[in-house]
């Protein structure tokens, strides 16, 4: 199910969209390239989940965003997921009352001719069969995904975007509540899905950013601030000043980066409301 | 041209009786998500208070008069024993609710029917709401009959008294902030389950008050309500929860355009358009005319 | 971990969240029993006139069955199934009507109320059998289909649907109350003579309607069961539980609601084309608030998610209700809606779900996992924070099962 469809980039460009006259996401343009693992980091209010909201379908905006060349703005959001785009929620949205594997058949089915709902299922699909296998999830397939542990609810979602076959995963603070093993293993799964897809993650986790982030886009009160690598973003000062809420000069070049633990959410502590 | 004056009179009035149903449907539906399908046995209650009271001091205008708070304290504490009994164990299931508590106006009515009789009661108006002002004399005359005027005056002095109460004194503080956020107001040390019961003992009473408004305009009966509910959350539905503006803007259209259409066709035909109109309605604003904005996502 | 995964024992799972090792034969012996005390039993014991009583329970049951389906699985409410049934009983009755009056001729009651001596040119049409066999399906599917997209795509939901759909069927009766001339009015269309060329008054024709029902009510049941089964089954509870996220997976859940309140409409149509000519009287008073919730009441108290619960629900209430309130009439009133206040209130899943109150003893783990709750509720319980994949893998089996019971 891999890399059979062409590589489609994510161009965003002057991407608005006001709530009652506040501008959460302010002309921000943005390309993401196929085989990137791009990190959207910005303190609280910068805008980062209403640009996901935008792609998807949830929120009105204006500008224009492309995908492999479809315009998205202005279809309705489950359109947007069938032109390959799949995205997660800050906290795990999957179908409590329904079974691991249950879940993932009907994240694949969407793509599946009309008739087969009619029918029902038997055995694991192809494709369920693997994604359980990609997310580590074979164990807990016959469970009530209610009944997940947070991290696993959390992989289930990305498997879901598996089956899917979607080609551009927004993922939402996908190891928020982690520990650090689940944290490792959800990096080193987002590198194996994000080699032939592309992948937009939202999150502030320092380490795991470092770690795992191909490119970085930094946003502040909804506008653009900075991007580039992992290390060309630590090293702009702009980004220290937002941050830390202090000059750059006062400021080690070293503290940014020296703080593990340190979450961009807690640093910027005092920060608007997320929108 | 005074036929149309005298019809929109009467869906005024109309929507004046819709208005004090509606005013504690929306203030329960807006603050706990209930739909409260007893509310219209509430209102049978409040009719019923005035009867009894009439029956036991014989002058009707004091009767009347006294019935006013007697019906609100009756239907209002209906109102708490069944948010006390059963509506606050269901609040996580608002649909669930609107059964129970239809299984209660069910209940209710054989009740009304053991104690009152199935045939329905009357209530003699007094003398002073017999008359009628006369505003456009002549061969077709605007005349407006004195119980439409009161129950006008009545439902604008409960609404009133509601906004003053909700905006001004620490209670109505109390509710507004349940409203909004009742996670955030019960961790700033507010006591939701009782702010909760007041507001079921305030939306209830003014349903009692709507059953005394409507005495004066038709007999009293078990099932007197439920055929005021579905108009009165129609009102809710087109009005929105959770602001009194849109239930007060919605309550006078929907009694007005009921009015006027009633008269140029029939009353079925009038409740059709109404229901078109409404399903019209929802597709261009569907939560209605006013809501609260919140800023989640649901 | 038990306490933190235990399920809510009286809101879980229906028919489909049998362990498939007993669902196989648990369905096949359902159904035969069920067919052995339609086709046998029933014939055997009952005199003609508790029979025709049954065929009325019956048609109930065919309502209850797209109820258990529209509300039990989808979460819709549906407080105004009288339309849909009124319509495929005012279509099957029209016919009957006309065939009675022989071809060219009025029936009986325009001819009393009427001002006009032509038929109006909405009944025209219904002298076909095969166009009122139509109606009886295509009238209800329409006019649910228009309701339906037009509110489900505005993400009209929960209560507000509810009472749209109560205030629609409220609407309809008030209409046909509205037009005596045309439609008999209150007193609604009756006194028929005979049912496709055979006569009503002949007992046999009674007995073979009977038949026809329960044959139409085993044929549903199975092909609902299928639905219940099928993708789109746990499709219908996915889009229950969180319409939102269904959307992003690429389906609409418009289209997937819609299909659950077009089936329930149609279900009730038949059941009211079927009514006609088993109870010979279709009315406003059969069709408007107060009837469109009673079928909800057998529904809610046998079990809105559980197949046979509803169905069985809808026959016991009706049973109830007619031998009950034949020797206590104020009595049964009160049994009645103090029995669906307890239900609906302290047991959601009805009396289907009592038996997964009882202790049981743990079962293989199952294939399928539950999915129909009653109600779209998030769950309280927080799962926790963490689990090793050992201990969390070593629960499971219990956990389904104890919480697929049916």
């Amino acid at each position: 199910m891999m890399s059979e469809h062409e590589l489609k980039s994510l161009e965003i460009t002057d991407l608005r969209v006001t709530f009652d006259g506040f501008r959460a996401v302010d002309g921000v343009s943005l390309r993401v390239g196929p085989g990137d693992l791009r990190f959207l980091i910005g303190p609280n209010g910068a805008g980062k989940t209403t640009l996901v909201d935008a792609v998807t379908g949830l929120a009105a905006a204006g500008g224009s965003v492309r995908f492999g060349g479809n315009e998205l703005l202005g279809r309705p959001v489950h359109r947007i997921a069938r032109l390959g785009i799949g995205r997660t929620f800050q906290t795990a949205t999957v179908f409590e009352k329904l079974s691991v594997l249950q879940n993932l058949d009907i994240a694949a089915g969407a793509r599946r001719p009309l008739r087969t709902l009619l029918r029902q299922r038997r055995g694991i699909p192809e494709e369920v069969g693997r994604a359980l296998e990609t997310v580590g999830l074979t164990a807990d397939r016959d469970r009530p995904a209610g009944t997940l542990a947070h991290g696993k609810k959390q992989w289930l979602e990305i498997g879901m975007l598996l089956v899917q076959d979607v080609q551009l995963l927004l993922l939402d603070e996908p190891v928020a509540g982690m520990s650090h093993e689940e944290r490792e293993a959800t990096g080193e799964l987002l590198r194996r899905i994000g080699r032939d897809r592309t992948v937009v993650v939202i999150e502030h986790d320092m380490d795991f950013l470092r770690a795992f982030a191909s490119s970085v886009t930094v946003l502040h009160a909804g506008r653009v601030l900075s991007e580039g690598t992992v290390a060309e973003v630590q090293a702009d000062p702009r980004v220290q000043e937002v941050y830390l809420g202090q000059p750059p000069e006062t400021v080690p070049e070293s503290v940014a980066a020296a703080t593990p633990g340190v979450t961009a959410e807690a640093a910027a502590a005092g920060g608007a409301v997320e929108a | 041209m005074t036929v149309f004056l005298s019809q929109s009179f009467t869906g005024i009035s109309i929507g004046a009786v819709l208005l004090l149903i509606a005013l504690g449907l929306s203030l329960t539906f807006g603050q706990m998500g209930v739909i409260n399908m007893a509310h219209g046995e509430f209102i049978m209650a409040g009719a019923y208070t005035t009867y009894v009271l009439q029956q036991s001091i014989g002058g009707a205008g004091v009767s009347l008069l006294l019935s006013l708070p007697l019906a609100f304290l009756v239907a209002g504490a209906m109102g708490v024993l069944l948010e006390w009994l059963l509506i606050r164990h269901l609040y996580a299931r608002p649909l669930d609710t609107l059964l129970v508590t239809w299984g209660v106006s069910l209940f209710l009515q054989q009740l009304a029917r053991d104690i009152f009789g199935a045939p329905n009661v009357q209530v003699r108006a007094p003398e002073w709401l017999t008359g009628n002002v006369r505003l456009i004399g002549g061969e077709h005359p605007f005349t407006l009959a004195h119980n439409r005027i009161f129950i006008l005056a009545l439902a604008l002095a409960a609404l009133v008294s509601l906004a003053l109460t909700l905006r001004v004194s620490p209670l109505g503080r109390r509710i507004r902030a349940v409203v909004q956020h009742r996670d955030l107001a019960e961790a700033s040390g507010i006591a939701t389950a009782r702010v909760d019961r007041v507001t079921f003992f305030i939306g209830s009473g003014l349903a009692g008050l709507a059953g005394v408004a409507l005495t004066l305009v038709g007999p009293i009966g078990p099932t007197m309500g439920t055929n005021l509910i579905i108009d009165a959350f129609l009102v809710v539905v087109v009005g929105g929860i959770g602001r009194l503006r849109g239930a007060v803007i919605a309550a006078f259209a929907l009694g007005v355009l009921q009015a006027v259409v009633e008269y140029s066709a029939t009353v079925s035909v009038a409740k059709v358009t109404v229901l078109v109109g409404i399903v019209a309605f929802l597709q261009w604003r569907p939560q209605g005319i006013s809501t609260l904005r919140t800023r989640s996502l649901v | 971990m038990t306490a933190t995964t235990r399920p809510d024992a009286a809101t879980a799972a229906g028919p489909a969240a049998t362990s498939p090792r007993r669902a196989r034969w648990r369905a096949p012996l359902g159904f035969a029993l069920g067919a052995l005390l339609l086709f046998a039993v029933a014939p055997a014991v009952l005199s003609d006139f508790r029979l025709s009583l049954l065929a009325k329970y019956l048609c109930f049951a065919i309502v209850a069955i797209g109820i258990s389906l529209a509300w039990g699985r989808g979460g819709m409410l549906t407080l105004g199934q009288g339309l849909f049934f009124g319509l495929g009983g005012y279509a099957m009755a029209m016919h009957l009507k006309l065939a009675d009056a022989g071809p060219g001729q009025l029936p009986d009651f325009m001819l009393l109320y009427g001002d006009s001596d032509t038929l109006p040119w909405w009944w025209a049409p219904f002298a076909s059998p095969a166009v009122a066999l139509a109606g009886v399906v295509l009238l209800p599917a329409a006019l649910a289909v228009l309701i339906g997209y037009f509110v489900f795509r505005r993400r009209v939901r929960g209560a507000y649907f509810a009472i749209l759909s109560q205030a629609l069927a409220f609407a309809f009766s008030l209409l046909l109350i509205g037009q005596q001339a045309t439609t008999g009015g209150t007193n609604g269309l009756t006194n028929f003579q005979g049912f496709f060329g055979y006569s009503l008054l002949d007992p046999v024709n009674k007995r073979m309607i009977y038949f026809l029902i329960a044959g139409v009510l085993l044929g549903l049941m199975a092909l609902t069961r299928q639905i219940f089964l099928s993708r789109y089954g746990e499709l219908l509870v996915a889009v229950r539980d969180s319409e939102e996220r269904v959307r992003f997976l690429g389906y609409d859940p418009t289209l997937v609601k819609l299909f659950a309140y077009v089936y329930s409409a149609v279900m009730a149509g038949m059941a009211g084309a079927l009514f006609v000519p088993a109870v010979g009287i279709i009315s406003p008073a059969l069709i408007g608030v107060v009837p469109s919730i009673e079928f909800l009441i057998g529904a809610a108290i046998g079990g809105r998610a559980s197949l046979p619960g509803a169905a069985l629900g809808a026959i016991a209430v009706a049973w109830a209700q007619t031998t009950l309130s034949e020797e206590f009439p104020a009595g049964w009133t009160y049994f009645q809606a103090l029995l669906f206040i307890v239900v609906v209130a302290f047991l959601p899943g009805g009396l289907a779900s009592l038996g997964r109150l009882l202790p049981r003893r743990p079962r293989l783990r199952s294939r399928r996992a539950p999915g129909a709750d009653p109600e779209p509720e998030p769950d309280p319980r927080e799962a926790p924070a963490r689990s090793g994949p050992a201990t969390a893998a070593a629960s499971s089996s219990t956990t389904t099962a104890k919480e697929a019971g049916a």
